[in-house]
C-alpha cells in the first residue's frame, strides 16, 4: 500500500530530495559559483519530470487514502507549471549572472515552490492543500526579496509575506469552519455534506473565506492589492515567475477545490467567483492605464488575465473548466515571451521598465518589436492570435453556462484593457525617441523565448499543439 | 477544355494584375489577350462538336452545410456553349481592340501609371465573372458570377477615377444593381426553402410541383413558383436595365468605350435574358410572372426607343437601343419562346459589340468627342470605320428581304421576337409596342449614321481636319464583328426559330409532344385566341405528361411546356404581321433620311414646336430626377441624420465620454487605493470578504 502510494507522488518525491541535496552541495562547496550550473541542472530536471508526468500517467489515482490524487487535471497542471518553471528559470540565469544576483537559492527555491504548486494542484484534502500552499507561498517569499540590499526588493518581500500571512489565517479559519461543519477534511467527504439542498450558513461562510484566500494566491480583487507592488519590487525574473508558475497552480489549486469539494454545490459559489472575475477584469483594466512602469503594468495585466481565467471557472460547467485550463496556458506561454522582452530592456547595462524608454523602438529594433507586438495584441485579445481563441473560450463557457452579463462584462473589460497593451505598441512605433534610450539587450536566450512566444500565438491557432486534447481530457477528469 | 476556357481569364487577369511588373504592361496586355483567344478558340470547338445533351463537369466540392451541399461544378449544355462563343469572341476581340484605343489615353499619366495593365486585368477578370455566370451549375455558382460582373462593371465604369462623373457613375450601376441582386438572392433563398436545394437539376426536378404549392411571403399566399419567377426576375431587371431599375445603364457609358461594347452591350446585360432562360422549366409553370415580363419587357423596348430619338451623345444613343434590344429578348421569353430570345441575344451581342466599337473608332478618330452634333461628314474621312457602323445599322434596324430568310442577323432575330410577340399576346400590346420600337430603332440608329458621316463637319475644324482612321488593332475587330452581323442570322436561324424539330434537336428537348404539334396546322389570324381558350384544358395536359417525368429534370437546355406552342403559332402568323417590323424599318429609315439628309433644319423647328415633348425625351422621361426625389434625397437626408446624430452626437459622444471621461476618473480612484501602505491593503481584503459574504447572502447561496 505505502510504496503504491509513494509511487503515485514520486515526481514530487524526487525534485523535493534533488532541491535538498542541492542545497547541501551548494552549502558545502562553491555556494554561488555555482548557480549556473544549478539553474541549467533543476530546469533539465523540472523538464524531465514534466516528461516523464506527461508520458506515463494514466488513468486517476489516489494515495494517502485521498489526500493525493494523480489525474489528468493534476498531469496537466504540472507539466505546465514545471516547464514555465523551467523556462523563467533558464531566461532568468543570464540576466541575473550580469547582475550579481544569481544565488544558488535561487533554482532551489524555485525547485521548492514547485514541489509545493504540484502539491497543491493533486491536493484531495485540506490539509494537503494547507501543506503545499505554505509551502510554495514561503519559497515565494523569500525569492520575492532575493536581492537582499535593495529596499525595494525587501519592501516587496515583506508586504507579500506579511499580507500573504493574513490570506493565509482567512484560509485555514474557513478550512476549520468547513471542517467543523462537514465533520471531515477530505474533499471526497465534504462534498458529500456540501450539496445545493442542504448546505449549512458555516459551510458556506467557510467556503467563501476559504475562496478569499485562494482569490489571494490568483490575485484576484479585493486581494489584489499586494500584485504590483511585489511585482515592481522584485527582481524581473522572479516577477516573471510569479507571473507564471504559481498562477497556474493557484488556479489549478482553487478548480480542484471548487469542484472536488463543493461539486455538489456549484450555484452557491459560482456567483461568488463570476464577481470575483468581473472585479478582477475592471479593476485589471482600469488601474493598469495609469501605469507608466511595465513591470507594474504588467502586474494588473495578469490581475486581469486572472478574470478571465475565474470567469471559466464560474460558469462551473466541464467545458469552464477545459476553457480555464486553455487559458492558462495560453496566458503563461505570452507571459514568458513578454518577461523576456522586459527582461532585454536595458541601458547601459542596467535595467530599464519606464514604458515611454520604448518610444520609436520598432525602427531600432524592428524584429523585437514586431514580435512584441504580438504578443501584446495577443494579450489583448486581438484575433487571429491564440490569446483572442483564449478569451473566446472563456466567453463561451459563460454564457453557455447561463452568465452572459459576465461574458458580456469580460468583453468590455478587454475593450477597455486593449487601450494599455496598445499604449505600448503606440510608443515603439509611433512615440517620441526617449532621452535615454534603450541599448544592447540581445541576449540570444532571450530573443529565442521571445520569438518563439511571439511565433505559437500565430502558428497555434492551428490546432493549439494538442493543448486542447488534454485540457479536455483534464477537464472531465476533475468535474466529473 | 472547358475548365481551360473558364480559367483562362482569370490566370491572365492575374498575371496583368499583380506581376505587370514582371511581365511588362505590353506582355500583361499580350498575355490577357493571347489567353482570352484561345478559350475563344475552345469555346468555338465546344460550341461547333458538342451536341446538344447536358453534361456536368465537377471542379470541386465547394459547400457542405446541413442539408446544403454543392459542387462547383460546369453544366454545359446548349445554352451555355451559345453564351459562351458569344463571351469569349466578344471579349477576345475588345481585348485586341483596346491596344488601339487605351494606347494613349491623357486621363492617365503616361509613362508613370500603369493603366493599361489595370484595364486588361479588369477585363479579363470581368470575362472570367461572365464565365463562372454562364458555367454554373447551381443558383449560388450564379449568383457569385452574377456579383463577380457586378464588380467588374463597377471597377470599368470607374476606371477613369479622375472625373467625377464616372465615379458617381460606377456608384450608381452598384446601387441600382442591388436592388435587384436583392431580389435575386431572395429567389434563391426562396428556392432552397422550398426544394431544400439550389442545384439547377433539382430545382427545376421539383418546378411541377411547386407550381401547386404556395409561399406565404409579405402579407399574403402567393403560388410557390410565380413568386420565385418574379424574385428571379427582379435580379435580371436590375442586371438587363429594365424599366424601373435601367438608370444605370446609359451613365454606365462613363467607362472606356471597349468596356461599353464588352460589358454593356453584348455580354454582361444579357445575363438576364440569360437567367429567364436558364431557368424556363420554373417559368413556363409561372404564366403570370411571364406576363409581367413580357409586359416589362415590351415597356422597356418601346421607352428606351423613345428615349434614343433625341440623345445627342454617341454612346448613349447605343445605350439606350442597348436597353430597347434588352427588352425585345425579355418579350420573347416571356411569351414562352427562350430559343428566340436566346437567339436575339446572339446576334445582338455581334451587331451591338460592333456598333459600340464602332463608335469607340469615331470617338477615337474625333480625339474623345462624343457630340454627334459636332460630327458630320466623316465617311470619306475614316471610310472602314462607316462601312462597319453601316453593317451594323443594316443589322440592328433589321434590313432584309421579307418573307424568306435572308438579311442582316437582326432582321431574322427581331422579326423572330415580333413574330413570337404576336403570336404570345394574340396580337397584343406587346406586338404593338416592339412594332413601334422597331420603326424608332430604325430612326435613331439612321439618324446616329446620318449625324456622324453624312452632311457637312460641324464641330471643330481642327478636329476634324485631324480626324483618322484608326490602327489595324481596331479595325480587325470590327470586321470580325461584322461577319457575325451579317451571316449569323442566316447560319443559325434554324436552329433558333426554325420548325419544332430543329430547335428541339438543337437544344437537346426530346420531341415528346408531337401530337400537340399536330392540332396547329391551319393558321389564321383568330388562332392565337383560340390557342388561349384551350390553355385550361392543354394546362391539365401538360401537367400529366410533367408528372410521367416527376422526380426528374427536364432535359434540354430550354424548356418549354407541352402546351406551349407559340413558336409554332409565330411560325403561321400572317404576312402583314411578318411584313410589320420591315415596314416600321422603312418607316424610320424614310424619316431620317428626310429629317438629317434631306431637311436638316426640320428636326430643330420640330423640338421647338413640341417643346414639353421633346424634353421629355431628352430628360428621359424624367426618371433619375424622380429617382432623386424619392429615393436619393430621403436616404441621403436619413444617411445625414445618422451621421451627425447618430454617429457624432451619440456613439463617438458616449465613447469619448467613456473613454475620456469616465474611465480615466476610476483609473485615478483605483491610483489613489493603492497606497503602499500595508495596512490599507489588509482592510481591502477585510473589506473584500464582507461584501463577498453579503454578496452570497443576496444572490441566494445562504438562502
Amino acid at each position: 500500500m505505502i510504496s503504491a502510494d509513494l509511487n503515485i507522488i514520486l515526481p514530487e518525491i524526487v525534485l523535493a530530495v534533488y532541491a535538498m541535496a542541492a542545497l547541501i552541495l551548494a552549502v558545502y562547496s562553491g555556494k554561488d559559483k555555482l548557480a549556473g550550473t544549478m539553474v541549467w541542472a533543476t530546469s533539465a530536471l523540472m523538464l524531465v519530470l514534466a516528461f516523464w508526468i506527461g508520458t506515463t500517467g494514466e488513468g486517476s489515482n489516489a494515495a494517502f487514502y485521498g489526500m493525493f490524487n494523480d489525474d489528468p487535471f493534476s498531469r496537466f497542471a504540472k507539466v505546465v507549471i514545471l516547464v514555465s518553471a523551467a523556462a523563467v528559470m533558464v531566461m532568468s540565469e543570464g540576466y541575473m549572472q550580469r547582475r550579481g544576483l544569481l544565488r544558488f537559492e535561487f533554482p532551489v527555491l524555485i525547485a521548492l515552490a514547485s514541489v509545493g504548486m504540484m502539491m497543491m494542484v493533486s491536493a484531495g484534502d485540506l490539509m494537503s492543500l494547507y501543506m503545499g500552499l505554505e509551502l510554495q507561498s514561503l519559497s515565494l517569499y523569500v525569492v520575492a526579496s532575493l536581492r537582499r540590499d535593495s529596499a525595494k526588493s525587501t519592501e516587496a518581500g515583506l508586504k507579500y509575506f506579511v499580507l500573504g500571512a493574513l490570506s493565509s489565517g482567512l484560509l485555514l479559519y474557513g478550512a476549520s469552519l468547513i471542517y467543523g461543519f462537514a465533520g471531515t477534511t477530505q474533499f471526497s467527504g465534504i462534498i458529500a455534506a456540501a450539496t445545493e439542498e442542504n448546505i449549512s450558513v458555516g459551510l458556506l461562510i467557510g467556503l467563501v473565506l476559504l475562496t478569499s484566500g485562494l482569490a489571494f494566491k490568483v490575485s484576484a480583487v479585493p486581494f489584489h492589492m499586494w500584485t504590483p507592488d511585489v511585482y515592481e519590487g522584485s527582481p524581473t525574473p522572479v516577477t516573471a515567475f510569479f507571473a507564471t508558475a504559481p498562477k497556474v497552480a493557484a488556479m489549478g489549486l482553487f478548480a480542484r477545490v471548487m469542484h472536488d469539494a463543493f461539486g455538489n454545490a456549484v450555484s452557491d459559489w459560482s456567483q461568488v467567483v463570476a464577481l470575483l472575475s468581473v472585479l478582477s477584469m475592471f479593476i485589471g483594466a482600469i488601474a493598469a492605464i495609469g501605469q507608466t512602469d511595465i513591470k507594474r503594468l504588467m502586474a494588473y495585466s495578469s490581475i486581469a488575465h486572472m478574470g478571465y481565467a475565474l470567469m471559466g471557472l464560474a460558469s462551473g460547467t466541464e467545458l469552464g473548466v477545459n476553457a480555464m485550463l486553455v487559458y492558462m496556458a495560453i496566458y503563461v506561454t505570452m507571459n514568458v515571451g513578454t518577461f523576456a522582452f522586459i527582461m532585454s530592456m536595458e541601458r547601459d547595462g542596467q535595467p530599464v521598465t519606464r514604458i515611454d524608454a520604448l518610444g520609436q523602438y520598432g525602427a531600432k529594433e524592428p524584429g523585437k518589436a514586431l514580435a512584441m507586438l504580438v504578443l501584446l495584441f495577443s494579450l489583448a485579445g486581438v484575433p487571429p492570435f491564440l490569446g483572442f481563441f483564449a478569451k473566446l473560450a472563456v466567453l463561451r463557457a459563460a454564457y453557455d453556462a447561463g452568465l452572459a452579463w459576465l461574458a458580456v462584462a469580460g468583453v468590455v473589460a478587454s475593450v477597455i484593457g486593449a487601450y494599455y497593451y496598445l499604449r505600448i505598441v503606440y510608443y515603439m512605433y509611433f512615440g517620441e525617441e526617449p532621452d535615454e534610450a534603450l541599448d544592447g539587450g540581445r541576449s540570444p536566450v532571450l530573443m529565442g523565448f521571445l520569438m518563439g512566444s511571439a511565433v505559437i500565438m500565430l502558428v497555434g491557432i492551428v490546432n493549439m499543439f494538442g493543448v486542447e486534447g488534454a485540457a479536455q481530457a483534464a477537464a472531465v477528469a476533475l468535474v466529473n | 477544355m472547358e475548365s481551360i476556357i473558364l480559367f483562362a481569364p482569370l490566370v491572365g487577369s492575374l498575371i496583368a494584375g499583380f506581376g505587370w511588373r514582371f511581365v511588362s504592361i505590353r506582355g500583361a496586355q499580350w498575355i490577357t489577350t493571347g489567353l482570352l483567344f484561345l478559350a475563344c478558340a475552345l469555346s468555338w470547338i465546344v460550341f461547333l462538336s458538342h451536341g446538344p445533351e447536358t453534361q456536368h463537369i465537377q471542379i470541386l466540392r465547394w459547400i457542405e452545410s446541413g442539408t446544403l451541399s454543392t459542387d462547383w461544378s460546369i453544366r454545359l449544355d446548349r445554352l451555355t456553349s451559345i453564351m459562351l462563343i458569344v463571351v469569349t469572341t466578344v471579349s477576345a476581340l475588345v481585348h485586341l481592340y483596346s491596344f488601339g484605343y487605351m494606347a494613349h489615353d491623357e486621363n492617365f499619366k503616361e509613362g508613370e501609371e500603369s493603366y493599361r495593365a489595370r484595364f486588361f486585368a479588369y477585363l479579363s477578370f470581368f470575362t472570367f465573372a461572365m464565365l463562372m455566370l454562364v458555367t454554373s451549375d447551381n443558383l449560388v455558382q450564379m449568383f457569385f458570377g452574377w456579383e463577380g460582373v457586378g464588380v467588374a462593371s463597377y471597377l470599368l465604369i470607374g476606371f477613369y477615377y479622375r472625373k467625377p462623373s464616372a465615379n458617381a457613375a460606377a456608384m450608381k450601376a452598384f446601387i441600382v444593381n442591388r436592388v435587384g441582386d436583392f431580389g435575386f438572392a431572395l429567389g434563391i433563398f426562396a428556392l432552397f426553402f422550398l426544394t431544400d436545394s439550389i442545384k439547377f437539376d433539382d430545382v427545376f426536378a421539383a418546378a411541377p410541383e411547386l407550381a401547386d404549392s404556395t409561399l406565404t411571403f409579405l402579407w399574403a399566399d402567393w403560388t410557390a413558383t410565380e413568386v420565385v419567377a418574379l424574385l428571379l426576375f427582379i435580379g435580371a431587371m436590375g442586371k438587363s436595365a429594365q424599366l424601373i431599375l435601367h438608370t444605370w445603364l446609359p451613365d454606365a457609358m462613363e467607362g472606356p468605350t471597349p468596356v461599353s461594347a464588352l460589358i454593356h452591350a453584348a455580354t454582361m446585360v444579357t445575363a438576364g435574358v440569360f437567367l429567364v432562360c436558364r431557368m424556363s422549366p420554373l417559368m413556363e409553370y409561372a404564366p403570370n410572372a411571364m406576363m409581367f415580363v413580357t409586359f416589362l419587357g415590351a415597356t422597356t423596348a418601346f421607352f428606351a426607343a423613345t428615349v434614343g430619338l433625341v440623345q445627342n451623345d454617341i454612346k448613349r444613343v447605343i445605350a439606350y437601343s442597348t436597353c430597347s434590344q434588352l427588352g425585345y429578348m425579355f418579350v420573347a421569353a416571356g411569351v414562352g419562346v427562350y430559343s428566340v430570345a436566346m437567339f436575339h441575344l446572339f446576334t445582338h451581342a455581334f451587331f451591338k459589340a460592333m456598333l459600340f466599337l464602332g463608335a469607340g473608332s469615331v470617338i477615337h478618330a474625333m480625339h474623345h468627342e462624343q457630340d454627334m452634333r459636332n460630327y458630320g461628314g466623316l465617311r470619306k474621312k475614316i471610310p472602314y470605320t462607316f462601312w462597319a457602323m453601316m453593317i451594323g445599322t443594316l443589322a440592328i434596324t433589321g434590313v432584309g428581304i421579307p418573307l424568306t430568310h435572308i438579311g442582316f442577323a437582326g432582321f431574322l432575330s427581331k422579326d423572330a421576337v415580333i413574330e413570337s410577340a404576336w403570336a404570345g399576346t394574340a396580337g397584343g400590346y406587346a406586338f404593338w409596342m416592339l412594332v413601334i420600337a422597331a420603326l424608332f430603332t430604325s430612326f435613331y440608329s439612321w439618324r446616329l449614321i446620318f449625324m456622324t458621316f453624312f452632311g457637312k463637319a460641324r464641330g471643330d475644324k481642327h478636329t476634324h481636319d485631324h480626324a483618322h482612321e484608326s490602327p489595324m488593332v481596331m479595325l480587325v475587330p470590327l470586321g470580325v464583328l461584322a461577319l457575325g452581323a451579317v451571316f449569323s442570322g442566316m447560319v443559325w436561324y434554324g436552329s433558333f426559330f426554325g420548325d419544332h424539330n430543329k430547335v428541339n434537336s438543337f437544344f437537346g428537348i426530346p420531341a415528346h409532344h408531337a401530337e400537340a404539334d399536330a392540332g396547329h396546322g391551319a393558321a389564321d389570324a383568330g388562332h392565337g385566341e383560340e390557342a388561349a381558350a384551350d390553355h385550361g384544358e392543354a394546362s391539365d395536359h401538360g401537367e400529366a405528361v410533367a408528372a410521367a417525368d416527376h422526380g426528374m429534370a427536364p432535359q434540354g437546355a430550354i424548356f418549354m411546356a407541352p402546351d406551349n406552342t407559340v413558336m409554332d403559332d409565330a411560325h403561321h402568323a400572317p404576312v402583314w404581321v411578318k411584313v410589320s417590323p420591315f415596314v416600321a424599318m422603312l418607316i424610320g429609315l424614310a424619316t431620317a433620311y428626310w429629317f438629317y439628309i434631306v431637311n436638316p433644319a426640320l428636326p430643330k423647328r420640330l423640338a421647338e414646336q413640341q417643346r414639353p415633348l421633346y424634353l421629355f425625351l431628352l430628360n428621359k422621361w424624367y426618371f433619375d430626377e424622380i429617382y432623386d426625389f424619392l429615393f436619393v434625397q430621403p436616404s441621403k437626408a436619413l444617411g445625414r441624420i445618422l451621421w451627425k446624430k447618430g454617429d457624432t452626437n451619440v456613439i463617438d459622444g458616449s465613447i469619448n465620454g467613456v473613454a475620456m471621461g469616465i474611465v480615466p476618473f476610476f483609473t485615478r480612484l483605483a491610483g489613489k487605493a493603492q497606497s503602499g501602505y500595508i495596512f490599507t491593503y489588509a482592510f481591502a481584503m477585510v473589506i473584500g470578504i464582507a461584501v463577498l459574504i453579503t454578496w452570497m447572502t443576496l444572490s441566494g447561496g445562504a438562502h
